[in-house]
C-alpha cells in the first residue's frame, strides 16, 4: 500500500509541477465552458433553454476521448525512454502496484479536473431550479467513463516507449469504443445489439437522463479492469522481452 | 564446513545464458560472489556486462540457468531479492523533472524503507556522495558527474547486502573517478559489491577478485594479483638478435619449453619475443642455442604480464 502511495504521489507532484497536466486542465475547462454556456444560455434556436447539463454530459463525453491518453501517455512511456524504468523494476515493488500507483494518479487529476466543472451545476441551482437526479447521474457517469478511458491509456502509455504513440493509440482505441455504436444502424439484428454493448454510448447516455442502472456501471468497471490488467500483464512481459 | 561455505557466498549463478534474438548475449556464465566481497566484471562493450547485472538485479530473467541471491531465487523470488540489492544502472537514469532530495525520499519508499530511516539515511547519502550544495537542485539541471553521484546515493541509500554497479565511473571527470573508487571500496568493506568495468586500472584497484567476460563468456577469473602472476608462468623473454630472421625463429622454436616465437623490428633492431611454457626459466638454453649457431645475443629481457596484457591478450586475440 505504501509503495503504491509513494508511486501515486510521486506522480501527482509531476502532474502539478510540469506544464502538460496544466494544459490538459484549461483545455479541459475551456471547452466544458463554452458547452455549457451554449446549453443554457437563451439563443435564437432554443429561447427558454432547460436548467440541465444536457450539452455539457454529452459533449464532455467526446473530449474525454482525447484529453485521460493525454494525462497518462508519459506515465509509462517516459519512464522506458529514460530508462528510469530499469531502477522502478529493480525496486521491491510488484508490477500491479506501479500501474495501480500510476493510474491513481491519473485519475486522481482527471477527478480534479472534473470537480472544477462543478461550478456549471452550482450556477443553475443558484438561478434557476434543476433537477437534480440527472446531475448527480450524469458526474457520475462521466467519472466512471473518464476511468475507463485512463485505463485504456494507461495500457497503450505500458506497450511504448514513444509518448506521442501511446497518446495517438489510446484516442484511436477510446474513439473506437465511442464510434462503434453508429454503425449499429448499418449492421442491424443481433450484431447490432452486441457491437452497441460494446461501445461507450449505450452505457454512457442513460446515466445523462438521471438513470443509474448497475448494467452500465459493471460495464464501466469492467472495462477499466481489464485495460488495467492487460497494463500490468504488458509490464510484465517487458521483463521477458 | 560445507554449511558454512554455503552461508558465505551471497550471490550464485550457474550456467546462465541470454539470449536476444538469435545471438546469446551471454552463454554459459557461472561464478560466485562471496559475502563482502568486491568482485569486478571486466570486458570490452558489448562483452555482456550489463546483461548479467541486468539478470542479477531481476530487471529480466536469463532465457536459460539460475542466479541466487542470499539464497533467493532472482526469477522465482523476485520481490526478497530486489529488497536486498542496489543498483547504479549504466547510463545512471534519473526522473529529470524532480529535486535531489524529493528523488531520494521517492527511491527510499520504493523501497519499503520507514520514514524516519528514509529522513536520516537521505542526510547521510547526500554527505557520503558530496551533494550537500545540490540537495535542492533539479536534477535535469546537475552535470553528468552529479548525476552519478545521485545515482550511487540512490543505490546505497537503503543500505543494502549487495550492490550492483555498472561502469560506476564511466563519463565523468578524472577527480570525480578517483572520489568515486574510493567511496566503493569503503562501502565494499562492508556490502558486497559487484561492478563492471571496462577501465583495467579501475578493476585492478577496487575489486579483490575480477572475473574477464569476453562475448559472452567468462574467460578467466581470479584475483588481479594472481591473474598477473598466472601470466608470469607463461613468461615473455625479448630478445635482441643479430643473425638471419628465419634461421633465428626456427632456432628459438626447436629449444625445449618454448611455446611461440614472434620477431619484430624496434627501432630497425632485430627483437624476437619468446613465450615460454609456464615456470620455466629458459634463458640459458636460449642463449646457449643463440651463441652456439654463430649469431650474437645482443639483449635478453625478462617480460612478466600486466593484467592489462592479459586483457588484450583475452579479449583482442581474435584480431592479433
Amino acid at each position: 500500500m505504501r509503495t503504491i502511495q509513494a508511486v501515486a504521489w510521486k506522480e501527482v507532484q509531476v502532474y502539478f509541477g510540469t506544464p502538460t497536466a496544466y494544459i490538459v486542465g484549461m483545455i479541459f475547462l475551456a471547452l466544458t465552458g463554452i458547452v455549457f454556456a451554449f446549453g443554457v444560455v437563451p439563443s435564437e434556436n432554443n429561447p427558454f433553454p432547460e436548467a440541465t447539463l444536457d450539452t455539457f454530459f454529452t459533449w464532455t463525453s467526446l473530449f474525454l476521448i482525447f484529453l485521460p491518453p493525454a494525462l497518462t501517455m508519459r506515465l509509462l512511456a517516459e519512464e522506458q525512454k529514460l530508462g528510469t524504468i530499469e531502477l522502478l523494476l529493480t525496486s521491491p515493488v510488484r508490477d500491479w502496484e506501479i500501474i495501480i500507483g500510476k493510474y491513481a494518479a491519473s485519475f486522481a487529476f482527471l477527478l480534479a479536473m472534473i470537480a472544477l466543472t462543478f461550478y456549471y451545476p452550482i450556477l443553475l441551482f443558484i438561478f434557476a431550479d434543476p433537477d437534480p437526479g440527472p446531475l448527480y447521474a450524469g458526474y457520475l457517469g462521466l467519472i466512471l467513463y473518464g476511468a475507463a478511458a485512463l485505463a485504456i491509456g494507461m495500457l497503450t502509455s505500458t506497450i511504448t516507449s514513444n509518448q506521442i504513440v501511446a497518446l495517438i493509440v489510446g484516442i484511436g482505441v477510446i474513439g473506437a469504443l465511442y464510434v462503434v455504436h453508429f454503425s449499429t444502424d448499418i449492421v442491424g439484428g443481433i450484431a447490432a445489439v452486441l457491437i452497441s454493448e460494446i461501445g461507450f454510448q449505450a452505457h454512457y447516455e442513460d446515466f445523462g437522463r438521471g438513470v443509474i442502472d448497475t448494467k452500465h456501471i459493471v460495464y464501466f468497471l469492467s472495462v477499466t479492469a481489464v485495460f488495467l490488467f492487460l497494463a500490468i500483464r504488458a509490464l510484465e512481459f517487458r521483463r521477458w522481452r | 564446513m560445507e554449511d558454512q561455505n554455503t552461508n558465505d557466498i551471497m550471490i550464485r549463478a550457474s550456467d546462465l545464458t541470454h539470449f536476444y534474438g538469435p545471438q546469446p548475449a551471454i552463454e554459459d556464465v557461472n561464478f560466485g560472489v562471496k559475502r563482502g566481497e568486491i568482485l569486478g566484471f571486466l570486458g570490452p562493450n558489448g562483452a555482456g556486462k550489463t546483461t548479467t547485472m541486468r539478470i542479477l538485479t531481476g530487471f529480466m530473467p536469463p532465457t536459460e540457468g539460475k542466479v541466487t541471491l542470499a539464497d533467493y531465487d532472482v526469477v522465482e523470488q523476485s520481490l526478497e531479492v530486489r529488497k536486498r540489492i542496489g543498483y547504479l544502472p549504466e547510463t545512471v537514469p534519473l526522473h529529470t523533472e524532480m529535486q535531489v532530495t524529493s528523488y531520494l525520499k521517492y527511491m527510499g519508499t520504493l523501497r519499503g524503507m520507514p520514514s524516519r530511516q528514509i529522513k536520516r539515511r537521505v542526510g547521510e547519502v547526500i554527505d557520503v556522495c558530496r551533494l550537500e550544495d545540490y540537495h535542492k537542485t533539479i536534477i535535469g539541471k546537475l552535470s553528468k558527474g552529479f548525476r552519478q553521484r545521485v545515482g550511487i546515493a540512490q543505490a546505497i541509500l537503503h543500505e543494502p547486502e549487495v550492490l550492483v554497479l555498472d561502469e560506476p565511473t564511466i563519463g565523468i571527470d578524472p577527480i570525480q573517478v578517483v572520489e568515486t573508487r574510493r567511496l566503493i571500496q569503503e562501502l565494499g568493506k562492508e556490502q558486497t559489491v559487484v561492478l563492471s568495468s571496462h577501465i583495467l586500472p579501475e578493476v585492478n584497484m577496487i575489486c579483490e577478485r575480477v572475473l574477464i567476460i569476453h562475448e559472452g563468456h567468462i574467460v578467466a577469473e581470479d584475483t588481479p594479483g594472481n591473474l598477473a602472476q598466472r601470466l608470469q608462468g607463461v613468461d615473455q623473454l625479448q630478445v635482441e638478435v643479430g643473425g638471419p630472421v628465419q634461421d633465428v625463429l626456427s632456432v628459438l622454436r626447436r629449444v625445449t619449453g618454448v611455446s611461440e616465437v614472434t620477431q619484430r623490428y624496434n627501432q630497425g633492431r632485430n627483437v624476437f619475443v619468446v613465450h615460454v611454457q609456464e615456470g620455466r626459466d629458459l634463458r640459458d638454453e636460449i642463449s646457449r642455442a643463440i651463441v652456439s649457431n654463430g649469431w650474437s645475443l645482443l639483449s635478453m629481457q625478462l617480460v612478466s604480464m600486466s593484467l592489462e596484457d592479459i586483457f588484450l591478450r583475452l579479449t583482442t586475440h581474435e584480431e592479433l
